[in-house]
């Protein structure tokens, strides 16, 4: 399909604006612009066609099924929406004194609330942009934390699981500290004398996602908890799969001191093609001095922002946070009230419905029952046939599904990471589980079938390796002369006067 | 075109999947067939400075392919003479022909006495069947 | 609550395939000891009626740019954002798609961040883009790493006249990757670049904003020019709106160029989610953070786009990965798309050239003292109102006209300053209404 440049025709145009006839101001001479930036020139309605087209060749959750491991993907209610985009809202500027903002503010105030209440822990700062800038937040806290504390120097060291998301190796990285990596044993759960041989004055603190990115609850977490907080190091949870526990066991009572909450997983945040999200951190009241600024504060039936916080790290990102997000994510909640824990449970249920019905054509690395997740091993069939868990991905596509996460956690070879979700009806998962079979006797019966797949998307399989090679990253209008503008320098530019 | 798995009797050969060619107090550098099997399709090598120095053991480089990075690593000391300019235009050239033209650098040897401590195709070999 | 698909016998049918005689059961690995054996301490559950009506109470209890003329800027603008941003934006195929992972079912936003990425390179004069970063202050933490790495060296330098939020996310950052943070204090409104000069000997990059925090017009050449001399990264960081009128960071020797996307495409939404963007000379593709779309061909020889370049980035490299950063802000990004493919280059320079021009007549129909009176500025300036600026703020309010923004919050000795912002969509009788307003309150 061609770019929206190679629709671009010199002279044609979207957008006009209003003409307040007022005189002609110019930027000092040295600073204006002398060559114009080549955008589009396009009509409306080749403008509307062009991105409909584009979302044609696009496949989001509410095209279909979209078990992606890790990313929980459920339906996103549209009345989300609809609040987010109340002009009260929507065309709030942030600098709006706090009087003339209440509704905001005090929305704010009650995910804090709630999100506290869901996390088990005492305060909330909702600016993170997304849970790997939480991650980061939440490291700079235990920073200040030992700062603070006089061990700055001493607590260095920061353990992450050997299943950890890529993530939190590079926000440990990110934040200053030096990572050490704890393993799992062999039931899936974190390696507990690995962590008492780890674990010492030198250790910050350990980040652990808890049901972990195999899809199970750490039956021994109460243990890491204890080794972690004797030796003075604090708890991190990576929130990512905060969707199977809400309501069942919180991280606070986990033992966690800091936690991250995926907005744009858990509470149904749109996931738009890779963002926007919210990685709100809760934390325990120890380490509330040190949260971003502003904080968010209620004074009787006044709300207002606190920027006096003389311990904080300050500030991660601008103003309060993705505040559109949150009006979402707190709808999302409001609409299942305490029920949320009814959210977890079912899509604990549609996971391990998925699972067993799997179990006995893929193979299963860690045999328990599953949290709202698992991950199932393609070796079986790259042993056998040579087709691999990339040629199972592609050939989903051509049953209408969106493949699981591949090649994660590093730990399982060949992996396929499922997780369906709450929102789910039954027989999709049924349809889902016809095609993941069909697929396992497919690569025995017709191996070339899977290599070839996909055959019914807009493109085939895509040629990564010549992308990486030559990186072509933009238009290259120069090998296209004929789509440039023609337009002398200088030309005077005669707005569209209404239509 | 990929290669066909070769390990050549003149080399010596480091743990860690790299080979060295001797003449003289100069070394030139590359990694195994084994290592370019394993990486996959080779897209980039991001190379050491000239006349930088390297020490058995440790990392003067990366190659990448798509979906890993992996540090090329020194088996012997010295100081980078030449970056093979080939491969770094077209890395490809290493999954190509790994002891020919897809060799990395040449490092003059600060201490040709290390040579004794690397392997010889026999040990290497021995070394892949364990893995 | 209707968001689940399960039926009574759906479930109980699927409690059977997995050999579990209850829900419960299913969490029999969590201990007994982390279990919370209450209900959650939440309010009861909305109908979907209750919820539209709880959130329009809460939305009319804020006071926006459609309840009152508003005249706030300093880094967030009330541009006009066309209907076809909101209907491209609301298709599910877009809004409810993750990251582009698998590039055969996401042809459609990776083409459109490829052509985001094309349009970010030529409005900034740049090589490369990226899929977008979070928003305006997180990118400059970002362009500081990627100096740190470039360069080696362990000093940023920051113009005051950058944006305050943006200064404080960088230096919240630094300790972090081990920098330092220098300040290059203004002279008149504007960075002197000798001063700069001196400051960024030994430094990483230096970082200043164009149109500046005050509006007005940085000698940005200079500037940049000042910079290399002294083996600094320059940065600019820049409105997208201006560059249809002012000159490309890259025309003018940045090695980066970032910014605030908001003003293309974005509404206020009470300060996020917003994008920011950062792009780069080709020679620091590879330390580029966050998600980067390349052209490829598929099997049959056909143009597609795939996410290039991923040896980058934290779930290959990891603890060596040139950022964090996975889930961006990609869906805002593509409101930037949309409306500046909307405007094409001709209505971008209108929009410059209109926001200059009511710029220009409402300072003089405002008729106060201007804080910095040498630099020419852009969409926005600062007057002095004679007392607090605070207190003109909430006085002036009280007529249904927000002022601007009260620039003692960030600066010492400007308690009397306040800054003055003019989009597109203040018509000249907005500042005619402001100027009398004014008038009455400052006296």
């Amino acid at each position: 399909m061609k770019l929206i440049f190679e629709k671009s025709r010199p002279g044609r145009r979207a957008g006009s604006l209003p003409n307040y006839d007022l005189p002609r101001a110019e930027a000092p001479e040295e600073l204006v612009r002398r060559k114009p930036p080549r955008l589009p020139e396009i009509s409306e309605p080749e403008l509307v066609r062009h991105f409909t087209a584009l979302a044609d060749r696009n496949f989001g959750v509410d095209t279909g099924f979209y078990p992606l491991g890790s990313c929980t993907m459920k339906h996103n209610p549209r009345v989300n929406e609809r609040v987010a985009n109340l002009p009260g809202f929507r065309d709030l500027h942030p600098y709006q004194e706090a009087e003339a903002a209440q509704g905001a503010l005090e929305l704010m105030w009650r995910l804090q609330e709630i999100l506290a209440e869901v996390c088990g822990l005492h305060a909330v700062s909702l600016q993170p942009a997304a849970g790997s800038q939480g991650e980061l937040t939440g490291l700079m806290l235990m920073r200040a934390y030992f700062a603070d504390r006089g061990e700055s120097d001493q607590r260095r060291v920061v353990i992450t699981a050997d299943t950890a998301h890529g993530t939190n190796p590079a926000s440990v990285a990110m934040a200053g500290f030096e990572l050490q990596k704890a393993e799992t044993d062999d039931r899936g759960n974190l390696d507990l004398d690995d962590l008492r041989a780890k674990v010492d004055g030198r250790t910050a603190g350990l980040m652990l996602t808890n049901p972990s990115t195999l899809g199970l609850f750490d039956e021994h977490i109460e243990e890491v908890s204890a080794i972690f907080h004797d030796a003075g190091a604090l708890l991190y949870y990576d929130g990512a799969n905060l969707n199977a526990v809400c309501g069942i066991s919180r991280p606070g009572d986990m033992g966690f001191d800091i936690v991250h909450i995926n907005l744009h997983k858990t509470f149904s945040q749109p996931h738009g093609g890779g963002g926007p999200g919210g990685g709100p951190i809760a934390v325990r009241d120890i380490l509330e001095p040190f949260l971003p600024v502003p904080a968010i504060v209620r004074e009787g039936e006044e709300f207002r922002l606190d920027h006096a916080r003389p311990k904080t790290i300050g500030k991660v990102r601008g103003f309060c946070g993705p505040f559109g997000v949150f009006v979402r994510s707190y709808a999302f909640i409001r609409s299942y009230g305490p029920e949320l824990k009814k959210m977890s449970e079912v899509a604990v249920l549609n996971a391990n419905y998925l699972l067993a019905r799997l179990r006995d054509v893929y193979e299963l690395p860690f045999d328990r029952l599953c949290m709202h997740e698992f991950v199932l091993s393609a070796r079986n069939l790259k042993r056998e046939h040579g087709v691999t868990a990339l040629d199972v991905a592609k050939r989903l596509m051509d049953h209408g599904f969106h493949p699981p996460t591949i090649y994660f956690p590093l730990i399982v070879p060949e992996a396929l990471m499922i997780e369906p979700t709450e929102t789910e009806a039954k027989e999709t998962l049924d349809d889902f589980v016809e095609a993941m079979r069909s697929i396992a006797a497919e690569a025995a019966s017709d191996p070339r079938a899977l290599k070839d797949a996909p055959h019914r998307r807009p493109v085939r399989r895509l040629d990564e390796v010549k992308a990486a090679k030559r990186a072509i990253v933009k238009y290259g209008f120069d090998e296209h002369p004929g789509s440039e503008p023609e337009r002398a320098e200088g030309e005077p530019l005669e707005a569209q006067q209404g239509a | 075109m990929a290669a066909d798995e070769s390990y050549p009797d003149d080399l010596r050969y480091h743990p860690e999947h790299d080979w060295a060619r001797i003449d003289g107090d100069v070394a030139t550098l590359g990694i195994t067939w084994y290592a370019q099997d394993a990486l996959g399709e080779i897209v980039h090598f991001e190379p050491p400075e000239q006349g930088s120095s390297v020490a058995p053991g440790e990392s003067y480089g990366e190659v990448e392919s798509v979906k890993a990075v992996s540090e090329v690593v020194a088996p012997l000391s010295g100081e980078v003479v030449e970056v093979n300019s080939k491969v770094v235009e077209e890395p490809e050239t290493i999954n190509d022909d790994p002891y020919g033209d897809g060799w990395l650098v040449r490092v003059r040897l600060s201490d040709p006495a290390e040579v004794n401590d690397l392997l010889d195709v026999e040990a290497y070999r021995e070394l892949l069947a364990g893995q | 609550m209707s968001y689940l698909s399960l039926t009574d016998a759906d479930r109980d049918a699927m409690l059977g395939a997995v050999g579990v005689g209850s829900v419960d059961e299913l969490f029999r690995d969590v201990p007994e000891g982390v279990r919370l054996g209450r209900r959650l301490d939440l309010e009861p559950a909305l109908s979907e009626q209750e919820l539209v009506a709880h959130l329009t109470e809460l939305a009319e209890r804020n006071v926006d740019t459609g309840k009152e003329l508003s005249f706030l800027g300093a880094g967030i603008y009330d541009h006009y954002v066309p209907a076809v941003v909101d209907a491209v934006l609301l298709r599910g195929e877009f809004l409810t798609a993750y990251t582009p992972y698998q590039p055969e079912m996401s042809q459609g936003v990776l083409q459109a961040i490829f052509e985001y990425q094309t349009v970010i390179c030529e409005l900034t004069g740049m090589d490369v883009s990226n899929a977008s970063g979070y928003d305006g202050t997180t990118v400059a933490a970002d362009a500081c790493f990627v100096a740190k790495h470039v360069t080696s060296r362990r000093t940023v330098v920051l113009c005051e006249t950058l944006n305050p939020q943006v200064r404080q996310v960088v230096k919240t950052y630094a300790p972090g990757f081990g920098l330092e943070v220098v300040e290059v204090p203004h002279r008149d409104g504007v960075t002197d670049p000798d001063d700069l000069r001196s400051a960024a000997e030994d430094a990483a990059c230096v970082i200043f904003q164009q149109p500046n925090f005050f509006g007005c017009l940085e000698p940005a050449p200079d500037l940049a020019a000042a910079a290399n001399d002294a083996g600094a990264l320059p940065v600019a960081h820049v409105d997208p709106v201006s560059l249809g009128v002012l000159e490309a960071p890259g025309a003018y020797g940045c090695a980066l160029a970032i910014g605030e996307g908001q003003s293309a495409g974005n509404y206020q939404s009470y300060g996020g989610p917003h994008y920011g963007f950062i792009a780069a000379r080709s020679e620091f593709i590879r330390r580029m953070p966050g998600r980067i779309v390349g052209e490829t061909t598929d099997l049959g020889g056909e143009r597609g786009f795939v996410l290039t370049l991923q040896t980058r980035e934290q779930h290959i490299r990891r603890e060596k990965a040139t950022s964090n950063i996975t889930t961006n802000q990609t869906l805002l990004a593509l409101g930037g798309l949309v409306h500046l493919s909307w405007l094409g280059p001709q209505g971008l320079r209108e929009l410059g050239e209109t926001c200059m021009g009511l710029g220009e007549y409402a300072k003089e129909r405002l008729g106060l003292p201007l804080v910095f009176p040498e630099p020419a500025t852009f969409k926005e300036f600062a007057v002095r109102v004679g007392r607090s600026a605070k207190d003109v703020v909430r006085e002036t309010r009280a007529h249904g006209v927000h002022p601007g923004y009260a620039l003692g919050r960030d600066y010492a000795g400007l308690d009397d300053a306040l800054l003055v912002a003019v989009t597109e969509k203040r018509s000249p009788a907005d500042i005619d209404r402001l100027a009398e307003v004014l008038g009455q309150v400052v006296g």
